[in-house]
């Protein structure tokens, strides 16, 4: 699907990545110090406060991160291995994408009418199916999550305007 | 075993349960795409869905009671529309009274609420029940203070004997923290002037397992979370935390009843509470929307199946409806107000 | 024997037409519900639950808890074939059955599942038919201090398994730890990491994050090797139930230790998802095989399920006989019991001897039933593998969507999915192991709530940790299994000094 000359071609290295990732751990883990110090991280008379387990926990955090840390600037003074290369990428890309419209719109349009355009518009432009087949295989997977959830199961799914105009 | 009833049963009522389903849904429809509009003068109903929220996990005493309404009304065909649980229990309940916060206005929502809709709603500070609009109540979960049968003391002012010379090293095994049960706990504490040390657990059914195994020394259980226990020989009521002892005469044990068991008051330890079981709707919804509501909860309260419910439970059956369920709504909001104020639980905003 | 006889007659109670036809519906709904992942047993009991008020309790439980034993045969189907963890216990089922499906053997790997499921079930079946008194008096001895030695051991006996880099599975780890500290305390009350928000307040479930990490993880890294499912050579033949059966048998060894730790943590409620994770982690440090576990070995589905399913029917003895839920599941039947107006607790064996052995002869019948409806769907299920990826890309990621926003009704969790779905991606790519840290997510904050009521019991005396023999013993036992990896090598060598000599 992509273009030969892109092949190859590391859009980001292993070691960027993996001081991308020390370093989000290092925030996270300081996140987590700074709002148990807050509501008590001592060792009380009677045992271990509410943030006590949690402020240990990210204080762990951030240090395996500043290892990590390390690590990865070391790594990345020597040979660059690529993450992800470009042709690859643009595949997870063409996907994930695409998931998170989908999951916005479901707050729009209720989760089986998006469900059943995500499908057809995947299989259209990602599997080069027939419109008539994208779009009758989109519907009847979101008819039947329909009869499956909101008639046997009795499980409300979020609905958008489609099923309210039906009145459900 | 009647073999009859087993084996006609159950078909019928799955075939008739679907078919129902489909009745309702399709004559909706023809409701809306139709005669839209036609309806909309005195009586209201619903005309879709009706979602009934338990601000609790799947299988607690408010879980339970939601189910059995619904299978009330579904047995019985009180409503046309279906009715759905749906738990939203995070947050000790916060998560499902701030959905219902939000729905000001939608007639297709109700909620089951428990003691969480004032003591949650005090200690986040996020909600409170005028924001509601009162359904009705449907009963009151009582309260008994129960110890191991091991335990010598046969009376509560023994008991509180034993926790009074233990200097504050008796466990009190309760559900969740900064709830009902610590409420109870608190003001054990302050009317016998004794000090226990409060061990909050997840679920009322560990609870009562954690005093039979001995590693609590007493509990406040509800009477549906201990009397398998208790029936067994496992755990002894020491009282009841209501003003007046329960009205279930027929004997549970072989020797005694719900009513046998003495008030707290009786037994020298004046301290009462009661749970509330209640039904509420988003606020903003119009009176006849409420009306019809009330109305269905009446009818349930009046099935034999609800009394059954009530009695074995030991509940105590009182119900409200209107005024009478705003004021007693009034004085149990100060009255937690208090207690938790005391305890140094609310937060401030 | 009196418990013969009592059987024999649950049998000739169950062993109606009606209540046959009752087994296989609820067997084909509860598959169907674990196969959806999100919506897990203790949903499909509840919703279903207000059905069953104009039956017969007899046959209500009969219903009820096949769709129970349907959903635990139903969470390894997805797992294999998609690395979707249906259900909570089916997340290490994932491990090996996944690469099996890849490497073409997707119905070896189902057969090997759904088989080890029954085998665990039939003989917690048979520990509650004989020992129930027993085991419920054990069950009593369990206190926090006892629940967290429990945790302990769940833990260490995984915990020894990183290859990697330690310090990468120690930040994973905390990750899942601090993950499962979101939200309310239950020891004080207090919210933890909410930051002002309502929707943090349930914190973060374990099976949204298992669904982002492994379901939508799986996906991304399967799109960045091209448009293919390698599972897509699977063959089909219905001989292969028949083929695999006959490896089955050497697998004893581990089938017997899954079934004594799913016992033991499906009686104390630690439950079949810690169950399965411990089974595996000690198949994997006593097997011969433990070094290929991770790459499609069929003994690492073999230990998960058995565990799963042991633990899963076991849970339901607490609930018959002390009248305490084991799992979410039994909470919900428990209020079935209450319901249909059946008291359950210590008397309900003598009060209730038809509903008791009626039920016990049930579970025994429902799982063969169940054991003929999965295998009969192999070849059906293995099938779903040649559908062309890009049309079961997008329907997983639905069926996904679906399965974040039924654990809690809430849309933030689908959002959570998609993070999850990332960091599954990133964490695979760059080896973070990410078993250490669901184990974490999924046992921290009950693991951090026993340690605590224990302090609190204790006045914040640690010796409550070594109090008792119970609770000693198993801390040991933790001990001992967090050092096996160390162990193991000096063994060897003892063993080999010798030889020069």
């Amino acid at each position: 699907m992509s273009r030969p000359e892109e092949e190859g071609a590391g859009l980001v290295s292993v070691a960027t990545m993996e001081i991308i990732v020390a370093a989000l751990f290092f925030a996270f883990g300081a996140v987590v110090m700074f709002d148990s110090y807050r509501i008590g991280a001592s060792w009380a008379s009677d045992g271990p406060e509410s943030g006590y387990f949690p402020f240990y926990t990210g204080l762990i955090i951030c240090t395996a991160a500043l290892v990590l840390l390390v690590q990865g600037f070391r790594k990345r003074a020597q040979v660059a291995v690529a993450f992800v290369e470009a042709g690859p990428f643009r595949q997870v890309a063409l996907v994930f994408f695409p998931a998170l419209v989908y999951v916005g719109g479901i707050a729009l349009a209720g989760i089986y009418v998006a469900s059943a355009i995500y499908i057809a518009l995947f299989m259209v432009f990602l599997g080069h199916y027939t419109w008539l087949r994208s779009v009758a295989v989109g519907l009847s997977v979101g008819l039947f999550a329909f009869v499956l959830f909101e008639r046997w199961f009795h499980i409300p799914l979020p609905k958008g305007f489609v099923e309210r105009a039906l009145g459900f | 075993m009647d073999q009859s009833v087993a084996r006609v049963r159950p078909r019928a009522a799955g075939s008739s349960f679907f078919a129902r389903r489909w009745v309702a849904a399709l004559s909706s429809a023809l409701v809306l795409g139709g005669a839209a509009g036609a309806l909309h003068a005195q009586a209201w109903e619903p005309t879709r869905t009706v979602e009934f929220i338990v601000p609790a996990g799947t299988g607690g005493g408010a879980d339970q009671m939601a189910r059995f309404i619904q299978g009330i009304i579904q047995k019985n065909n009180l409503m046309k529309q279906p009715i759905i649980v749906v738990n939203k229990g995070g947050g000790a309940g916060a998560e499902g009274f701030l959905e219902v916060k939000s729905a000001k206005g939608d007639p297709h929502k109700i909620v089951i609420t428990l003691s969480n809709l004032f003591t949650t709603g005090l200690s986040t500070g996020t909600f409170d029940w005028t924001e509601f609009t009162p359904v009705s109540m449907m009963a009151l979960d009582q309260f008994v203070l129960w110890v191991n049968a091991k335990n010598p003391a046969k009376s509560a002012t023994e008991f509180i004997e034993q926790v009074r010379a233990a200097g504050g090293k008796m466990r009190m095994g309760g559900t969740g923290a900064r709830q009902e049960d610590q409420i109870i706990t608190v003001s054990i504490e302050r009317a016998a002037k004794v000090k226990f040390t409060y061990i909050p657990f997840k679920g009322g059914g560990e609870v009562a397992t954690q005093l039979v195994g001995g590693h609590v020394d007493s509990t406040v259980n509800n009477p549906i979370e201990a009397v398998a226990q208790w029936r067994a020989g496992g755990l002894r009521p020491l009282c009841v935390f209501d003003d007046e002892r329960m009205p279930y005469k027929a004997r549970v044990t072989e020797t005694m009843s719900w009513h046998d068991i003495p008030t707290c008051r009786e037994a020298g330890v004046p301290t009462d509470y009661v749970m509330l079981r209640g039904i509420f709707m988003p606020g903003g919804v119009t009176p006849a929307q409420r009306d019809y509501f009330v109305g269905l909860m009446r009818k349930v309260r009046e099935t034999p199946e609800w009394k059954k419910f009530i009695a074995e439970g030991a509940f105590n059956p009182t119900a409200h409806e209107g005024d009478a369920f705003v004021k007693w709504l009034t004085r149990a909001k100060d009255e937690h107000r208090t207690l938790m104020n005391e305890a140094g639980w609310v937060t401030k905003k | 024997m009196e418990e013969l006889q009592s059987l024999m007659h649950g049998f000739a109670i169950a062993m109606t037409w009606q209540n046959l036809m009752l087994m296989f519906l609820g067997i084909i709904l509860g598959v169907l519900i674990g196969v959806l992942p999100g919506l897990g047993g203790a949903n499909g009991i509840a919703i279903l639950l207000p059905l069953t008020f104009t039956m017969s309790p007899t046959s209500a439980i009969i219903l009820l808890s096949c769709i129970y034993w349907g959903a635990l045969f139903g969470g390894a189907i997805t797992s294999i074939l998609f690395n979707i963890p249906g259900e909570p216990w089916s997340v290490a089922t994932t491990f090996d059955g996944h690469p099996m499906a890849r490497q073409g053997r997707a119905g070896e790997a189902l057969t090997a599942a759904f088989t080890g499921s029954f085998i665990g079930a039939f003989f917690a079946v048979v520990m509650i038919t004989f020992l129930a008194p027993m085991v419920a008096e054990f069950a009593l001895r369990f206190g926090p201090p006892e629940y967290f030695a429990v945790y302990l051991l769940a833990f260490c006996s995984f915990v020894g398994m990183g290859k990697g880099s330690p310090w990468k599975t120690i930040a994973a780890m905390m990750l899942g730890f601090a993950l499962a500290a979101v939200g309310m305390d239950t020891v004080t009350g207090q919210l933890r990491m909410t930051f002002g928000s309502t929707e943090l307040m349930r914190g973060f479930d374990f099976l949204v994050a298992v669904i982002g990490l492994f379901g939508i993880g799986e996906i991304l890294l399967t799109m960045e090797e091209g448009l293919e499912f390698k599972g897509r050579s699977a063959k089909i033949n219905a001989r292969v139930v028949w083929q695999t059966w006959k490896e089955l048998p050497k697998f004893w060894a581990t089938s017997i230790r899954a079934v004594l730790i799913g016992c033991w943590m499906g009686v104390t409620p630690g439950g079949a998802t810690p169950a399965s994770f411990m089974s595996y982690g000690v198949a994997r440090q006593i097997s011969k095989n433990g070094h290929n576990f991770g790459k499609g070995e069929m003994e690492g589905v073999v230990a998960p399920e058995v565990a799963a399913h042991a633990a899963g029917t076991s849970a339901l003895l607490p609930m018959l006989a002390l009248g305490i839920p084991g799992s979410p599941t039994a909470a919900v039947l428990l209020g079935g019991l209450l319901i249909w107006g059946l008291q359950p607790g210590p008397l309900l064996f003598v009060e209730q001897k038809d509903f008791v052995w009626g039920l016990i002869a049930s579970m025994y019948l429902g799982n063969i039933v169940g054991l003929i409806v999965v295998l009969t769907t192999v070849p059906l299920f293995a099938a779903i593998l040649r559908i062309p990826f890009s049309i079961i890309a997008p329907v997983i990621i639905v069926v996904c969507a679906i399965g974040a926003y039924t654990v809690n009704n809430a849309m933030l969790d689908v959002w959570l999915m998609m993070l999850f779905g990332v960091v599954g991606y990133v964490f695979k790519k760059l080896d973070y192991p990410m078993a250490p840290m669901v184990l974490a997510l999924v046992l921290g904050d009950r693991a951090e709530d026993s340690f605590r009521q224990a302090m609190l019991m204790s006045q914040g005396s640690l010796s409550i940790l070594w109090q008792n023999w119970l609770v000693g013993g198993i801390s040991a036992l933790a001990i001992a299994l967090l050092l096996w990896p160390f162990l193991a090598p000096l063994r060897a060598r003892l063993r080999k000094a010798p030889e020069p000599a």
